[in-house]
């Protein structure tokens, strides 16, 4: 069935969301495109499956969002959240590109709908898929295979043969079949970050790793990403960064998604092992603080963290997964966590002493503060003191790794020396590490493989017939 | 499966569902479930009969089969639906009819036609059934103080059956019996009833029969339900027009009953093979096999009525007259008989799970929420 396959023009390794936005766009360019999705179909999308919206600018209030988002906003919300880039070009055409984004979907026939209810501050500026991500995927699937797009289900690229940067084909594991080889003029890596590669994990974490989640696909083992670099690819980012959250403990290694994130932080009090604060729970809007929780979760103790919260906000933030551990007292629930009772006690008394008079607000960065306590609580500060009490576990969940292939603007993988390769390019989180060096912020990650997996799609598509017309040049002229 | 194991099995989808959220903009069970943060099997109960089975959800949820969560709403829903019917089902000793529904339907149609084809021959005494009549007139085959006896008992039945388990029903997911009348609320569950705006949702229609969402389940049961509606119409009709103002049957071609019956009959052939043929390329893994038998009995119930009625109504001037007419009451009595204990009760639980969320978001919005 694959013999066929001889004379591709686009080779698309991975089946999510920036995958999908490479095919689409390579085929509107007159391209024929085979996609190599290594889950089943009932599991295909990758991370996207997880998502739910993408953050994208706007000059003035449109449908489905509340109101404007201009583009410079969005770009120091960037800043703030993550640092920036050193060179920051491709973030520019991330933030800059992302108005056109809104209606590329809808023309794909992407449905969008009002933000979730219980989702603070992201109504603005994130439009929400009308069913979430899984949903934006069946979408896609269903305008690529439209479009002419064939699809290869449970295939796994585990090789690719490169020679002085130029991609040749690809070998591909084939799930109840043989491994096969698989030409194509030019190919596109979405395959996805490292984060599903738990040897890779420890390599930059240590035994740490051992006590993360995995919150998305546990196909996502980064094996493009070290086959290119293998063949002379460019690195870019830390190993050790991510897209990191808090997540309840209790939740399964992989694909938990979004229902065991923890939204309780801003509203609580959070202590580590030892029963001490580390960290201000009220420095920002928690979808500005929300990734750096889970990496300041993964730098404490065995990597576990603990959330207070009492009867005046537990039902303040959005219900997640597993119930609440609940006690009449904050000992009887520090003593459900095999937490050192008296410490913990003497930690939120500490607290509730330092807390200030204020007027409640979780909408904005309200007056609620503690004074005279290190570390201070700066927003949302209100004393623990109405039973019953409720504490979570939490850990830290990746969402996906910041280790990627380093890009050029025309999302051509660039090789050591600078050199882009000739017909290899990336989309999505397995070049988001251009763009994102430390933090998060909310829905950019699909932004960032819709823009650039589209860039890589054309590309590819454009050069495949470039290559096609030289191709049948020549033999003309050896005809003659 | 035993009652407390599925309910415990959609208490565990609830909170996943309650903190996951992304089905918000789809139908009415979403924004419900959002209004709570435990589920009893009362809550259960409500929200499987507020789900219109339109599997948007499934094809949405990334926690759906084979993730180890195995969420699937509609299966779930569906089967905590049936369950409801048999818990809340009168008189209690019937409710096992839901179970083996295809043969208790079965049955009660092949009772039914014995003892109409048996009442008529007795009743014409020496006479034959396939006797020419003039003009059609049917009243020489029954008389109408027969007819309205029997059916008007039989109706009288299907309808306190029914209305006692919508009572329970409604008892049963916290409510008072004088609420079931709130104006307000009957009005907006009445417009999203008739126009079945969760299987509209918003203009995509449904993923029914597939993933693709499509039109063609709430049109083929709009057609289903007002060809129903129809036929009820004409029936009034009829009653008026031999009670109202003493013109005895039967009606001729053009008068209202007959329009009304006609249209109706058409609707309820075209419609339920619609809602069939779309039911068999339904995606398996979201049904519950049990209710195949119940649901392709009601199709079935539904075709034979119309069929034998628009038979009828074709050949009401031929020798077959006597007999078609003798078959088609018989059918439509089985069907007024087994009406409570069979898939139409659907529409009446999910008719009154629509008035309970609209008096839900009038008190969320009484509470400013």
């Amino acid at each position: 069935m694959l013999e066929d396959f001889g004379n591709l023009d686009v080779l698309v390794i991975g089946g999510g969301n920036a995958a999908l936005c490479a095919a689409i766009t390579a085929l509107e360019n007159g391209a024929s495109v085979l996609i190599l999705e290594c889950s089943p179909k009932s599991l295909r999308g990758g991370n996207s499956r997880h998502t739910r919206n993408m953050r994208l600018a706007h000059e003035k209030q449109i449908d489905p969002y509340t109101g404007a988002y201009p583009a410079d906003e969005m770009w120091n919300d960037y800043m703030r959240c993550t640092g920036g880039m050193k060179d920051p070009e491709l973030a520019k055409i991330t933030v800059y590109e992302s108005p056109g984004v809104l209606d590329w979907a809808r023309a794909q026939g992407v449905r969008f709908q009002p933000a979730l209810a219980g989702t603070l501050h992201l109504s603005r500026t994130n439009a929400w898929f009308l069913g979430g991500g899984k949903s934006l995927m069946n979408t896609l699937y269903r305008r690529a295979e439209a479009l002419g797009a064939r699809v290869l289900y449970d295939a796994e690229a585990i090789d690719l043969d490169i020679k002085d940067g130029r991609f040749r084909s690809a070998t591909v594991r084939i799930k109840g079949q043989n491994t096969v080889q698989i030409p194509a003029k030019t190919v596109v890596i979405a395959a996805g970050g490292l984060q599903s590669d738990l040897e890779f994990l420890k390599g930059a974490w240590g035994a740490a790793a051992e006590n993360f989640q995995i919150r998305g696909t546990p196909f996502d083992t980064g094996t493009m990403v070290k086959v290119l670099l293998a063949a002379g690819a460019e690195s870019v980012g830390d190993p050790s960064q991510g897209h990191m959250v808090p997540c309840d403990s209790r939740s399964p290694k992989f694909d938990g998604g979004i229902v065991t994130r923890l939204d309780c932080v801003t509203l609580g009090l959070v202590v580590n092992k030892a029963g001490n604060r580390f960290y201000d729970e009220g420095e920002d809007f928690w979808g500005f603080r929300y990734a750096i929780w889970g990496r300041l979760v993964a730098q404490q103790q065995d990597q576990i963290c603990y959330c207070f919260v009492d009867s005046k906000t537990i039902n303040k933030f959005m219900p997640s997964r597993y119930p609440a551990i609940k006690g009449n007292t904050i000992g009887e629930v520090a003593r459900q966590f095999g937490l050192p009772v008296e410490k913990v006690e003497t930690t939120v008394a500490e607290f509730n002493r330092a807390v200030q008079p204020g007027t409640f607000n979780h909408t904005i960065l309200d007056d609620c503060k503690t004074a005279g306590l290190t570390p201070s609580k700066t927003h949302w500060a209100q004393r623990l003191d109405t039973p019953p009490f409720y504490g979570y576990p939490l850990s830290p969940g990746l969402t996906f790794t910041y280790f990627a292939l380093k890009v050029d603007r025309r999302a051509a993988v660039l090789m050591k020396g600078g050199q882009p390769a000739e017909n290899i390019f990336a989309g999505g989180e397995v070049m988001a590490g251009n763009i994102l060096p430390k933090g998060y912020i909310g829905g950019i990650g699909l932004v960032i493989g819709n823009i650039f997996g589209r860039i890589a799609g054309k590309e590819a598509a454009t050069l495949a017939k470039k290559s096609a017309a030289v191709a049948s040049k020549e033999a003309t002229h050896a005809a003659k | 499966m035993p009652q407390s194991e599925l309910i415990h099995t959609g208490e565990e989808m609830m909170a996943v569902c309650n903190s996951c959220r992304y089905c918000e903009g789809f139908c009415a069970v979403w924004p419900a479930m959002e209004y709570r943060r435990s589920f009893a099997e009362a809550d259960l109960n409500y929200l499987a009969n507020l789900c219109h089975n339109c599997s948007e959800c499934y094809y949405a949820c990334q926690y759906a089969p084979p993730h180890e969560w195995m969420i699937n709403p509609p299966q779930t829903f569906a089967k905590i639906r049936a369950q409801s019917y048999e818990q809340f089902a009168w008189p209690k000793p019937l409710a096992s009819a839901f179970r083996a529904n295809a043969l208790v339907v079965s049955l009660v149609t092949a009772l039914m036609l014995v003892l109409f084809l048996f009442g008529a021959t007795q009743g014409l005494g020496g006479r034959s059934l396939t006797a020419p009549v003039p003009n059609g007139n049917f009243y020489q085959i029954t008389s109408h103080e027969v007819l309205v006896l029997a059916f008007g008992a039989a109706g009288l039945f299907a309808a306190l059956a029914l209305l006692i388990g919508v009572v329970r029903f409604w008892r049963n997911i916290g409510e008072q019996t004088s609420d079931l009348t709130n104006p307000a609320a009957l009005i907006l569950a009445v417009k999203e009833a008739l126009t079945l705006k969760y299987l509209d949702q918003s203009g995509w229609g449904c993923a029914y029969p597939e993933e693709k969402s499509s039109q063609s389940r709430r049109w083929f049961h709009h057609i289903t339900f007002y060809g129903f509606l129809s036929c009820f119409a004409a029936t009034t009709l009829g009653a008026i027009y031999y009670y109202g103002f003493g013109w005895k049957g039967p009606y001729g071609y053009a008068s209202l009953p007959v329009i009304f019956g006609t249209l109706g009959g058409i609707g309820l052939l075209i419609g339920p093979i619609g809602l069939y043929f779309l039911k068999l390329r339904r995606n398996s893994d979201l049904e519950d096999e049990k209710q195949y038998g119940m649901e392709v009995a009601f199709i079935i119930m539904l075709l034979l009525t119309s069929a034998s009625g628009l038979l009828l109504l074709i050949l009401r001037e031929t020798a077959a007259m006597g007999t078609l007419l003798v078959i088609h009451l018989g059918i439509v009595m089985a069907l007024f008989l087994t009406l409570p204990y069979g898939k139409f009760v659907h529409g009446v639980y999910r008719f009154v799970a629509l008035v309970k969320y609209a008096l839900e978001r009038a008190r969320k919005k009484a509470l400013g929420v």
